[in-house]
C-alpha cells in the first residue's frame, strides 16, 4: 500500500461520477464494531439518516455507532456529506429553511430528530467546532462565559473559574491570560480557533463534532490542537472531519470513509487504513481518486 | 483550436487609450461633483458666517423690522424634533432589517415588505407629510411638533430597514451557527452576536438615517409648520431650522435672508458633523 497523501483532494473529481457507491448494511458495522470492542459503549448512534438540500439529496442511508471516550475520524472526497452528516448530529442544519433530515440519531436513548427533543439542550450536549474559527464579537473572557450564561446562573467568581478551567483544557489559558479583556478577534488564527474549542468545552459538553477545524490554520497551531483532542477524548466523544488523512490516522480510533452521500466503511482506523475491506476504501486512501 | 500565439493580438495600444480616456472622465465627473459641493458650502460659508454670532444662537426671533435676535428656537426644535423622529423611526427601522435579514429571507411576507420598503424610499417627502397631516393635524387640531416627528420617522424607517438588511448579510452565517451551536435561542444568537458583530455598521446606519432627514423641508411645511418662540412640548406648531431658512429666504428683508444663510451654514456643519462621526465609528470598526 502506498504512503496515504493529503494530495488526493486535488484530483481529478470525473471520477467521481462514474463509481458506484455500494450500499452497505447497518448491522455488518455494528457488529464488527461490536465484536471486537463490546466493552465500548455507544454514544450516539445513527440510523438510516437521509439528508436534502431542497430537491437534492446529500445523505443517502447513514447509519454509524460513535463510541463514547473515542475519536471517530470521518474522511472521503471533497463534497461527500462530511459536513451535512455531522450538521444533523447537533440539528445545525435547521437554521435553513429548505435543509431537511429524515432518520434517526440517538443520544443516550434519545431521538435527536424527533419532535418533541429539547434543541437547545441537544446543542448544549453536542458541541460542534466550524472550519473557519468564529470568535464572537466580544472579548476573550466573553467569548467562553456566552455559553455557560446561556445555561447557568453562576456568580462572578465562579464565572472566571469556569473561563480559566476552559480556557486551561484547551491549552489556550497562559497565551491569553492578560488578554482576557482584549477583543476574541484579536488572537491569532490557531489561538481563536483554541477560543472556539474553550467555548465549546466550557458547557461540558458529551459529545464534540469538528468539522476541518484544522484546514484554516497553519501547522504548528493544527498540532496544538492535535495534541488537545488527545486531551479530551478522555472527557468527551469526538467527531472529526479531517481531509488530512495522516491527521485522521495520528488522532482517530475509529475512521469512518464516505463517498457521495453514503458511508462507504466503517472500522478500526489502524484496520480501515491498512486493510480496507472496499475497494473505494483503497482507492481513496491511496490517492487514486479524490 | 488556433494556437493562441497564431490568433491576431488585439492592439495594447487601443486598450490603453480606452483606459486613459474612461480615467479621464470618471476624473472630470468626480472633479464636478466635488467642486460643486465645495461652491454650494463656500456660498453658504460667504453668507451664512455673517449672521452667526451670540444671538443668533441664543436668542428667538426679533419681530419683523425689528434688528438682532437669532433662531435658537429652530435649532434647538430641530433637535428635538429629529431625536424624536429617530426614537422612532430607527428601531422599526432596525427591526424591519432584521426581520428580513435574519428570519423572513425569501418568504413572500418578506418580499413584499422589501417592495414596500423599496417604494417607501422612493416616495418623493412631501408625500409623506401629507400622509402625516392627514393622519395627525385634524386629530390633535393643530400643527404639532409630532405631526413633524412622524412625517420624518416614515422617511428614515425605510432607509434604516434596508441599511440593517443590507449590513446584517454581511454577518458571515459561521458566526450565526457558532451562537447557534453554543445552545443560543435563534432571538439571542440574532440580537446578541450577529447584532453586536455588526454594530458598527448598524450605528453609521442609524446616523445617515438621520442625517437623511436632516434637509427635509416639505414633509415638515404642512406638519410641524414652524413658531416663532420656544416650542419644547411638540403638541403645537414646531420651530426647526428648515421651515425656518424657507420662510427667511422667501423673505424680502436682507437681515433674515442673511440668517437664512446663517441656518443653512448651521445645517451644514451639523450633517458634516454626523459624518466625520461616520467615518471614525467605521474606522474604530475595521480596528
Ligand atoms: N447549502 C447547500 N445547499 C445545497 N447543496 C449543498 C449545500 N451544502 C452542501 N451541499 C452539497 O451537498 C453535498 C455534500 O456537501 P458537504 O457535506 O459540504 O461535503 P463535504 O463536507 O464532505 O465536503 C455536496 O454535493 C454539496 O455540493
Ligand atoms: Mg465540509
Amino acid at each position: 500500500m502506498r504512503e496515504p497523501t493529503t494530495e488526493v483532494s486535488t484530483a481529478e473529481p470525473q471520477s467521481q461520477a462514474t463509481v458506484v457507491p455500494p450500499r452497505i448494511e447497518v448491522d455488518d458495522v455494528t457488529q464488527a464494531g461490536q465484536e471486537r470492542h463490546s466493552d465500548l459503549e455507544v454514544k450516539m448512534s445513527v440510523r438510516n439518516l437521509d439528508f436534502w438540500y431542497g430537491k437534492s439529496q446529500a445523505l443517502f442511508d447513514n447509519s454509524i455507532d460513535y463510541y463514547q471516550n473515542r475519536v471517530t475520524a470521518i474522511i472521503g472526497p471533497s463534497g461527500c456529506g462530511k459536513s451535512t452528516h455531522i450538521r444533523c448530529l447537533n440539528r445545525i442544519y435547521e437554521l435553513y429553511r429548505d435543509h431537511k433530515a429524515s432518520g434517526e440519531i440517538v443520544l443516550d436513548g434519545n431521538n435527536v430528530l424527533g419532535s418533541g427533543v429539547d434543541v437547545l439542550d441537544v446543542r448544549r450536549r453536542v458541541g460542534m467546532i466550524f472550519q473557519k474559527p468564529s470568535p464572537f464579537p466580544m472579548t476573550v473572557f466573553e467569548n467562553i462565559a456566552y455559553g455557560l450564561k446561556l445555561f447557568y446562573k453562576l456568580n462572578r467568581s465562579e464565572l472566571r473559574d469556569r473561563v480559566e478551567d476552559a480556557l486551561r483544557r484547551a491549552a489556550l489559558w497562559d497565551e491569553v491570560k492578560d488578554k482576557l479583556n482584549e477583543p476574541g478577534t484579536g488572537l491569532s488564527g490557531g489561538q481563536q480557533q483554541r477560543l472556539c474549542i474553550a467555548r465549546t468545552i466550557a458547557t461540558e459538553p458529551e459529545v464534540v463534532l469538528m468539522d476541518e477545524p484544522c484546514s484554516a490554520i497553519d501547522p504548528i497551531a493544527t498540532g496544538k490542537i492535535e495534541d488537545l483532542i488527545e486531551e479530551l477524548k478522555h472527557q468527551y466523544t469526538i467527531l472529526i472531519v479531517t481531509h488530512n488523512m495522516q491527521q485522521a490516522a495520528r488522532v482517530s480510533e475509529y475512521t469512518a470513509f464516505f463517498f457521495q452521500g453514503y458511508i462507504v466503511e466503517f472500522g478500526e482506523t489502524t484496520k480501515l487504513f491498512s486493510n480496507p475491506d472496499q475497494k473505494q476504501t483503497e482507492d481513496y486512501i491511496t490517492g487514486r481518486f479524490g | 483550436m488556433r494556437a493562441l500565439s497564431e490568433v491576431p493580438h488585439r492592439s495594447v495600444a487601443g486598450r490603453r487609450s480606452s483606459d486613459i480616456v474612461i480615467k479621464v472622465l470618471a476624473w472630470i465627473a468626480a472633479s464636478l461633483g466635488i467642486a460643486l459641493m465645495g461652491w454650494v458650502i463656500v456660498v453658504c460659508v460667504q453668507r451664512g458666517i455673517a449672521a452667526w454670532n451670540w444671538d443668533f444662537f441664543t436668542q428667538l426671533p426679533t419681530p419683523v423690522g425689528e434688528p438682532g435676535g437669532g433662531i435658537a428656537n429652530a435649532l434647538v426644535g430641530t433637535l428635538i424634533m429629529t431625536a424624536l423622529a429617530t426614537a422612532l423611526g430607527v428601531p422599526a427601522g432596525f427591526f424591519a432589517g432584521v426581520y428580513l435579514a435574519e428570519f423572513g429571507k425569501n418568504s413572500r411576507f418578506a418580499h413584499g415588505m422589501r417592495m414596500v420598503t423599496n417604494v417607501m424610499m422612493g416616495i418623493p417627502s412631501i408625500i409623506v407629510g401629507l400622509f402625516s397631516y392627514m393622519l395627525l393635524v385634524p386629530t390633535l387640531g393643530t400643527f404639532s411638533g409630532w405631526a413633524g416627528a412622524l412625517a420624518l420617522a416614515v422617511i428614515m424607517l425605510p432607509v434604516m430597514a434596508r441599511t440593517t438588511e443590507d449590513i446584517l448579510n454581511l454577518v458571515p452565517n459561521e458566526m450565526r451557527e457558532s451562537a447557534l451551536a453554543v445552545g443560543a435561542p435563534r432571538w439571542r444568537a440574532t440580537l446578541g452576536v450577529v447584532v453586536k458583530a455588526a454594530r458598527a455598521g448598524l450605528l453609521t446606519g442609524a446616523i445617515l438615517a438621520v442625517v437623511r432627514v436632516s434637509g427635509e423641508t416639505a414633509p415638515l411645511l404642512f406638519t410641524a409648520l414652524n413658531s416663532a418662540y420656544w416650542t419644547i412640548d411638540p403638541g403645537q406648531p414646531y420651530a426647526n431650522l428648515t421651515v425656518t431658512i424657507y420662510q427667511y429666504a422667501n423673505s424680502p428683508f436682507p437681515d433674515w435672508q442673511e440668517k437664512a444663510w446663517g441656518a443653512s451654514l448651521l445645517i451644514i456643519v451639523l450633517v458634516l458633523g454626523a459624518n466625520i462621526t461616520v467615518r471614525l465609528i467605521a474606522q474604530r470598526g475595521k480596528q
